[in-house]
C-alpha cells in the first residue's frame, strides 16, 4: 500500500458548518430566528436567500466570532451593530472578476451592441454590482464600441461598503494579469493596461469609464424598480436567493427592462426555472443573454 | 437501506476515471449521481460532452435551482461550489475552499447535512485531500463510503486521503464501485 498521507487538515479544520451532532431541524429553526431578527431590527431581509450558502456563510460568521451555535451568533448581532456590520458583508459581498466568462462579453459585443446602437440614448442597470468589477467592464466594451458616450449605467448594490470600493476603482494589481487574459479573450481591442494606472499593489481604473455610472444603494428584496432600462445585468447575484425571491426579482426586472430590452444573467443561471421564460427569446442560450419580446 | 444521492469527488486523472464508471452503470438508476471534478474555471462543456457519448443516462452541468432527479448524472460546473439542497442544486461563488471550487468537501458536507444517512460518497482518483473531510461527514451522519483502491489510480493520493480520514470506507476497484451503485437501488424504485 501507499505511503499513508496526512490529511492536512484536522478536526479542527472548518467546513463552515456546523458539528456532526448539530440538530439539523433545531438548525434550521436558529436561522429562521435570526433571519427574522436582523429583518425586524435592522431591515436587511435575508429571509428569502437559499438556505445552503446562507447556512455556510452564517456558520463561518460563527466561528470568525469564536462562537458555538447560530443562536450565541443571534445574540450578538442583534446587541452589537458592529457585528451585524461584519455579518452584512458576509452576507451580501459577492467576489466577482473583470469580464468572467470572457465569452459572455464576446457575445454581448457581436450579439446586443448592435442592438443598442438602434438607440440615441442607453440606460443600464448593474444589479447587485457588488465591487464594481463587472461594471468596469461594461464600460470598457461601451467605450471601445464607442457607445459609451450615450449610455448610462446605474450600477446598485445593498452594501454601500461595497459601493464606496466600486467607486474608487481601485483592484488588487495581483488580479490584473488574469483579467487582461480575460479581456484578450472577451475580444478586447486595445492594451488592457491602457485603462489603468498601477500604484503600489492596486490599479486604479480611469475616471473617464464611470462619468455615466451613477452608484447607489438599491435592495433588490425590497426597493421598487427607479426607471426603464435598455440592458439589465444581474450575474451571478439570484443564485444566492431562493425560487420565490428569484421570481419576486424576475418580475421587478419584466417591468423594468423596455420591449426588446435585454437580460443579461450568470453563466449558470436561467430563466428556465422561472415564470417569465416565454416572455423572452434567447439571443443566446449559453451565454445567457435574454431579450424582452412580450 | 435506501439511498437517495451518489456524491463523487475526483481530480487529476477523473477524465478516465469517471469514464470508466460511467460505462459500468446500468442504463436506467434509482439515484442521481454528483460528480464535482476539479478542473480549470473556464473549462467548457467538454467533459460533459465527452462522457455523454459513453452512456444512455444523461449527463449535464448542473444549473442554479435545477431539480435533482434520479438517474441523471450531474456536473459541478467550473468555477462555482456546488450545494445540495432538499431536490434541488444551488451555487456559489463563495471563495475557493483550499483552492478548489468546485470544493469536494463542500459539495460532500451539503450532502451529508441534507440527505443524512442517505447519502453516497465516492472519492476517486486525485492529487489533493479534497474530499476527505467531506467523505468523513458523510458516514459522520450515517451515510456510505466508497473510495476508489490507490493502486488502480492514475494519482493515488485523494483516495490514500480519504482512507485515511474514514478508515470504515470500502475500499474498491472502479468497476466494484460501479457494480455497488447500480445495486443501490433497482430501478423500480425511480422516482419521478
Amino acid at each position: 500500500m501507499a505511503v499513508p498521507v496526512r490529511v492536512p487538515h484536522s478536526s479542527k479544520q472548518s467546513l463552515d458548518g456546523p458539528p456532526v451532532s448539530y440538530n439539523a431541524d433545531l438548525e434550521r429553526i436558529e436561522i429562521e430566528l435570526l433571519l427574522e431578527g436582523v429583518y425586524r431590527h435592522y431591515g436587511f431581509d435575508f429571509r428569502a436567500y437559499a438556505y445552503a450558502s446562507i447556512r455556510r456563510r452564517l456558520w463561518k460568521r460563527v466561528e470568525a466570532e469564536g462562537l458555538t451555535s447560530i443562536s450565541e451568533l443571534q445574540a450578538r448581532v442583534l446587541h452589537l451593530p458592529e457585528a451585524m456590520e461584519r455579518l452584512l458583508l458576509d452576507l451580501s459581498v459577492s467576489v466577482t472578476s473583470m469580464f468572467r466568462d470572457p465569452k459572455f462579453y464576446q457575445v454581448f459585443r457581436d450579439e446586443v451592441v448592435p442592438l443598442l446602437r438602434t438607440y440615441p440614448f442607453i440606460r443600464i442597470w448593474h444589479a447587485g454590482c457588488s465591487t464594481g468589477e463587472e461594471v468596469y467592464s461594461t464600460a470598457i466594451l461601451l467605450e471601445e464600441e464607442g457607445l459609451l458616450e450615450r449610455a448610462r449605467i446605474y450600477a446598485t448594490d445593498i452594501n454601500d461598503a461595497v459601493l464606496q470600493q466600486a467607486r474608487a476603482g481601485i483592484f488588487p494589481l495581483n488580479r490584473m494579469q488574469e483579467y487582461t487574459d480575460n479581456y484578450i479573450r472577451a475580444g478586447g481591442k486595445r492594451s488592457f493596461s491602457e485603462y489603468y494606472t498601477a500604484k503600489y499593489d492596486g490599479a486604479l481604473f480611469s475616471p473617464s469609464l464611470t462619468k455615466n455610472v451613477v452608484f447607489s444603494q438599491h435592495n433588490l428584496v425590497t426597493d421598487r424598480s427607479f426607471s426603464e432600462f435598455n440592458v439589465i445585468f444581474c450575474r451571478n447575484v439570484l443564485i444566492y436567493f431562493d425560487r420565490s425571491l428569484q421570481h419576486r426579482v424576475h418580475t421587478l426586472f419584466y417591468e423594468s427592462l423596455v420591449m426588446f430590452g435585454v437580460l443579461a444573467l450568470g453563466s449558470k443561471e436561467s430563466l428556465r426555472f422561472s415564470q417569465y421564460e416565454a416572455c423572452y427569446e434567447k439571443l443566446d442560450a449559453r451565454e445567457k443573454l435574454y431579450r424582452k419580446i412580450r | 437501506m435506501a439511498y437517495e444521492i451518489v456524491v463523487v469527488g475526483t481530480s487529476w486523472g477523473g477524465l478516465t476515471a469517471l469514464r470508466e464508471l460511467i460505462v459500468g452503470l446500468p442504463a436506467t438508476l434509482g439515484v442521481p449521481i454528483v460528480v464535482v471534478q476539479h478542473r480549470h474555471r473556464q473549462s467548457d462543456h467538454l467533459l460533459t460532452t465527452l462522457l455523454q457519448d459513453d452512456t444512455s443516462l444523461c449527463v449535464c452541468e448542473v444549473e442554479d435551482k435545477a431539480p435533482i432527479a434520479a438517474g441523471n448524472v450531474y456536473f459541478a460546473p467550473a468555477d462555482y461550489h456546488l450545494l445540495i439542497e432538499h431536490g434541488f442544486f444551488s451555487l456559489s461563488m463563495d471563495e475557493p475552499v483550499r483552492f478548489s471550487r468546485p470544493s469536494i468537501d463542500v459539495t460532500f458536507q451539503s450532502a451529508a447535512d441534507t440527505y443524512g444517512s442517505r447519502a453516497v460518497g465516492v472519492v476517486l482518483t486525485g492529487a489533493n485531500a479534497d474530499g476527505a473531510q467531506g467523505l468523513r461527514r458523510i458516514v459522520s451522519r450515517g451515510g456510505r463510503a466508497f473510495v476508489q483502491l490507490p493502486a488502480t489510480a492514475e494519482s493515488p493520493t485523494m483516495p490514500q486521503a480519504a482512507i485515511t480520514a474514514v478508515p470504515e470506507a470500502q475500499v474498491l476497484t472502479i468497476a466494484e464501485i460501479a457494480a455497488q451503485i447500480a445495486g443501490l437501488t433497482s430501478p423500480a424504485g425511480t422516482r419521478t
